[in-house]
């Protein structure tokens, strides 16, 4: 009896967690002189604000961890979780990235997606870059899904296509 | 209404902090309010001018900061003017958010500004403040011709002379706030001094956005105060024909709401008169608070 409650309890983890979701971030090719990796948080809020993050790419090679004093320039993501932290944290932050499309996937013991009731969600990219500019992308989703689904939008100047790929 | 503005602004500034006659508005501007990472540092501009935030007319002189420009003491050879008070230099108090004081660091007075350093090694909120004791000011006619006066209510009785007609005394207080947050903004810094016009967060000044509508209580005396007229100004004047000024009245919880149309550092004023249970020869009250605001763009 006990061995079969546990047995289905395991099936239906599986089933209801086989979920993940996919980010795919591209940094642009700026024609600019001066050129400088952008910082960029990715995190979900829904109607109440801010749910979870999912990633902070900020300079992490500077000594004394002088690379945080520019995370506040992000500031929709510092407002709504990053001043809260205590960096750096392991699985969120993370180095700077080069220009190009870059991909995450978030699996089903995530803790971000361990947060998630089903309901309305955007995603939220935000990229501020140091002598240059900063752009904020939203991406509305819902959850779960019940078969693969699609969103993509694209930032006009700091950011450029934004993807992200649910997976039921 | 808004010469008057102005004005009232002026005499504020010009009783109640030790500035030339003319003072108009007293400001401190701060580097930013807002800091992330471990070495938060802050510099600050202090000065009194017209335009916000422009240092063009003089340095809002601090105690202990920098080196105070002399003042002219004595009279210019041949003239029968009165030598100049001497008086306190405006005292700056830095809070931290566990409630310790701060000293300023690498404090200059220039022609235009005075500058100084905060560093914040603590995370949360950080309290600027300038609040000098209360001062008093006196209009009045004598043989038909206008008089004023300006010192402490203990000497009034001997400097303005009996005969003087249509006297006022009044009582001017001040206060001029900046807030600074390293981190998680905190609220240690709110509890109120219960004396003067005092600002209490409804929404926490460093989290403040544009387009989005703060809440602030106003305090006179550590009670909420109804009827307080709150100016807001955003900076840039200089650089636009219209001053694009906010005015709101505080409801009987003393809470005003203001929605910041666009994102910069604002110039807060608020002022509560009471002309009503004042003591003997008080017929007039009047209480400034001023603050510089950063409203983020969203």
């Amino acid at each position: 009896m006990h061995k079969r409650l546990l047995l289905s309890l395991a099936t239906a983890i599986s089933t209801v967690s086989a979920a993940e979701i996919k980010v795919s971030v591209e940094v642009p090719r700026l024609p600019v002189a001066e050129y400088h990796r952008p910082y960029v948080a990715i995190w979900i809020e829904n109607a109440d604000g801010h749910v979870a993050d999912l990633s902070v790419w900020y300079d992490l090679k500077l000594r004394d961890r002088e690379g945080e004093k520019w995370l506040k320039d992000l500031r929709q993501w510092w407002r709504r979780s990053g001043r809260a932290l205590e960096l750096p944290i392991d699985g969120l932050s993370a180095a700077t990235r080069p220009v190009g499309q870059h991909s995450l996937r978030f699996a089903d013991d995530h803790p971000a997606l361990a947060a998630l009731v089903p309901g309305d969600y955007q995603l939220l990219v935000e990229a501020a870059r140091e002598v240059g500019g900063r752009e904020l992308v939203r991406l509305p989703f819902s959850w779960p899904v019940t078969e693969q689904v699609s969103h993509q939008a694209a930032g006009s100047s700091e950011l450029g296509k934004i993807q992200l790929n649910i997976q039921p | 209404m808004l010469k008057r503005l102005t004005c009232w602004t002026a005499l504020a500034v010009a009783m109640t902090l030790p500035l030339s006659a003319q003072a108009h508005r007293a400001w401190m501007l701060p580097s930013t309010t807002i800091l992330s990472g471990d070495n938060a540092w802050v510099s600050v501009d202090a000065a009194v001018s017209n335009d916000l935030f422009y240092f063009e007319h003089h340095p809002l002189v601090l105690e202990g900061i920098g080196k105070a420009p002399e003042r002219a003491s004595a009279a210019p050879a041949g003239q029968n003017a009165a030598p100049a008070r001497p008086r306190p230099a405006n005292r700056l108090l830095i809070t931290a958010p566990d409630g310790s004081e701060v000293a300023a660091q690498n404090g200059h007075v220039g022609k235009y500004r005075s500058v100084f350093d905060v560093e914040l090694t603590q995370k949360g909120t950080y309290k600027l403040a300038i609040a000098g004791a209360p001062r008093y000011f006196a209009r009045y006619k004598e043989n038909g011709e206008d008089r004023r006066w300006m010192g402490e209510l203990a000497e009034a009785a001997q400097a303005i002379p009996a005969t003087a007609e249509d006297l006022q005394i009044s009582r001017m207080e001040s206060r001029m706030e900046v807030f600074i947050t390293s981190g998680q903004p905190t609220d240690s810094v709110f509890t109120p001094t219960g004396q003067g016009l005092e600002l209490q967060p409804v929404t926490h000044p460093n989290d403040l956005f544009a387009e989005e509508t703060a809440e602030f209580i106003f305090l006179l005396d550590g009670n909420p105060a109804a009827g307080v007229e709150v100016n807001v100004i955003p900076g840039g004047i200089r650089h636009r024909d219209e001053l694009n000024d906010i005015t709101v009245t505080s409801d009987a919880e003393g809470k005003v709401a203001i929605t910041w149309p666009q994102p910069g550092f604002w110039w807060l004023e608020a002022k509560a008169v009471q002309e009503d249970g004042l003591e003997a020869p008080l017929n007039q009250r009047r209480a400034t608070y001023t603050a510089t605001l950063e409203v983020m763009a969203p």
